[in-house]
């Protein structure tokens, strides 16, 4: 294992004390529990947005803090779900009395320790389960599908609703549908190591590839001997639009996602390939994403989301928003 | 029972459980992702360090301690399971004002009850659930059937041992194990295997007093 780390023990607490410290004047890290804030308080009534998950997904959550999106994020240890002392902790400190949205993806782990903060907490709380990935319909780590990269895409869609005066009600009606407009599949060609395990979560031949990967680096659909670029978005597309049905002349974000190991030359060659696809089935993709959101730490491959837009959606995905790993319109 | 029988249960089933040791971790790396025994042996710890603060509590504030520790201190999917045991123990009807072995047999088999629940798992999907639930169950009927304390000790270990043999046979549909389909036949899980051992301390424990 190589990898830039002092220790397996300190390895998350350095990591947050450098995000906390470069984005100092977006966010602020608490320790002991572990959470991280915008660096300016809630507005008074507005809906706070919570999400975390286990850490090595970064930017998720904590890049996703900041105005328009989320109002605090829960990092767990590598790979391992946060537990409700943080989220309880979180919540205290960002509910401005309008109450807290909950955005968690579908891991068992995540969902029973968000679920247990959910029953703990005195105010008002809703929760929306990510659910987007179409691979398998459930996995070593769930029941039913997995929450993967749209939860990205959710947490940009409700953070501006949240920010425009959303109800707790409607931000979690809108978070459920922004899940259920979107699918995601992903593709890994390498393993990714867990810096306490010290040794790579699986073994992958030179000229293999996991289709239909986790974000933890668990099996998917099946593994496969390497194709070409265009061959792999095609099928990742298919098992997509399968699910999803977007019909001709829809309106589609296509999001690009990088699992952490591969480069930004090759994701934009992903977006040209599946441009290509997409262009000869006349989905109109009107909004785009290319780059590492959702990673899997060192793990080389990616992911294609689809989430189909309304004028709803359109209007709180353009709206502006300045986190760590976003940036627009501000 | 009382907060100090907990804690001197907890400190035999962590002799037990490091005994075992290898043992559990073997079976974990076989159909799991090995730190299963970690966990455990991390979350007796952490229980056993609380006896300062917990043993002059009330029962119910005691439990509810027990329960935060594990919650925060183990993580994870274990964590939450083991939380949901000893929080639902905790909400025990009247529990602050002594706990007969009658008590102490409702508040464990709603605590089993509601992990359950958390983590949707039944009897038949290899997890620990195939040793609890069965001992629950076995434990309620014998205080239905008005049987001796003894007799019911005796045959819930009987059940647990049971419950946890017949893991071994089982395909995994829930966990780490069920991404190994048939490959998991013929070993048995890790989580039976470590409540097994811990419900057959406190049985024994409680026989030989």
């Amino acid at each position: 294992m190589k990898k830039f780390m002092n220790s397996a023990d300190d390895f998350l607490k350095e990591s947050l004390q450098g995000f906390g410290a470069a984005h100092q004047d977006i966010v602020n890290c608490h320790y002991d529990p572990n959470f991280i804030t915008r660096a300016t308080p809630t507005k008074e009534g507005k809906v706070a947005l919570i999400s975390g998950g286990g850490s090595g997904h970064e930017p998720m959550h904590g890049g996703l803090v900041g105005y328009g999106m989320l109002d605090a994020a829960c990092p767990g240890f590598v790979f391992s779900s946060p537990t409700p002392d943080q989220m309880l902790a979180a919540a205290e400190k960002v509910d401005s009395g309008a109450g807290v949205l909950f955005i968690v993806k579908n891991y068992s782990g995540d969902v029973m320790n968000f679920q247990m903060a959910a029953e703990m907490m005195q105010g008002p709380n809703e929760s929306v389960l990510t659910n987007d990935d179409v691979a398998v319909e459930d996995s070593s780590f769930t029941t039913g599908r997995r929450g993967v990269a749209a939860t990205v895409v959710v947490e940009k869609i409700v953070g501006s609703l949240a920010e425009h005066g959303g109800s707790l009600q409607e931000c979690k009606a809108l978070g459920d549908k922004v899940n259920k407009n979107s699918g995601s599949m992903g593709v890994a060609f390498s393993s990714c190591t867990v810096p306490a395990a010290g040794k790579p979560n699986f073994d992958i031949g030179d000229d293999e590839m996991e289709f239909g990967v986790g974000i933890h680096g668990e099996p998917g659909r099946r593994r496969d001997k390497m194709k070409s670029a265009q061959d792999i978005t095609n099928e990742l597309l298919e098992a997509i639009n399968e699910d999803l049905k977007p019909e001709a002349n829809e309106e589609i974000l296509l999001f690009v996602n990088g699992m952490g190991g591969t480069p930004l030359t090759e994701l934009y060659l992903i977006y040209d390939n599946a441009k290509n696809m997409l262009d000869k089935k006349n989905i109109k993709i009107s909004r785009s994403l290319v780059g590492n959101y959702c990673t899997s730490l060192e793990m080389q491959g990616a992911s294609i989301t689809l989430t189909k837009l309304d004028e709803e959606l359109l209007k709180h995905w353009d709206s502006s928003v300045h986190t760590a790993a976003m940036r627009w319109g501000v | 029972m009382s907060v100090n029988f907990l804690i001197h249960r907890a400190k035999e089933i962590q002799a037990v459980i490091d005994a075992n040791a290898s043992e559990i971790e073997k079976l974990d790396q076989e159909i799991g992702d090995g730190d299963h025994i970690f966990n455990v042996q991390r979350g007796i710890k952490l229980v056993i360090e609380l006896e300062a603060v917990i043993k002059d509590l009330p029962m119910s504030k005691a439990l509810n301690q027990i329960a935060m520790k594990v919650l925060s201190g183990i993580g994870g999917s274990s964590g939450a399971l083991f939380g949901t045991l000893f929080m639902t123990m905790a909400k025990g009807n009247d529990i602050d004002n002594g706990v007969d072995y009658k008590k102490a047999i409702e508040i464990f088999a709603d605590g089993v009850e509601a992990v359950k629940q958390r983590g949707k798992a039944d009897v038949g999907e290899k997890t620990m659930m195939d040793v609890l639930i069965p001992v629950s169950n076995c434990l309620k009927k014998g205080v239905e059937d008005n049987k001796h304390v003894k007799e019911i000790l005796n045959e819930a270990i009987e059940v647990a041992e049971k419950g946890m043999f017949s893991t071994k046979d089982l395909l995994a549909t829930k966990g780490r194990a069920s991404f190994l389909g048939e490959r998991a036949k013929g070993h048995i899980d890790p989580g039976a295997r470590s409540s097994q051992l811990m419900i057959k301390t406190v049985c024994e424990s409680v026989l030989n007093s």
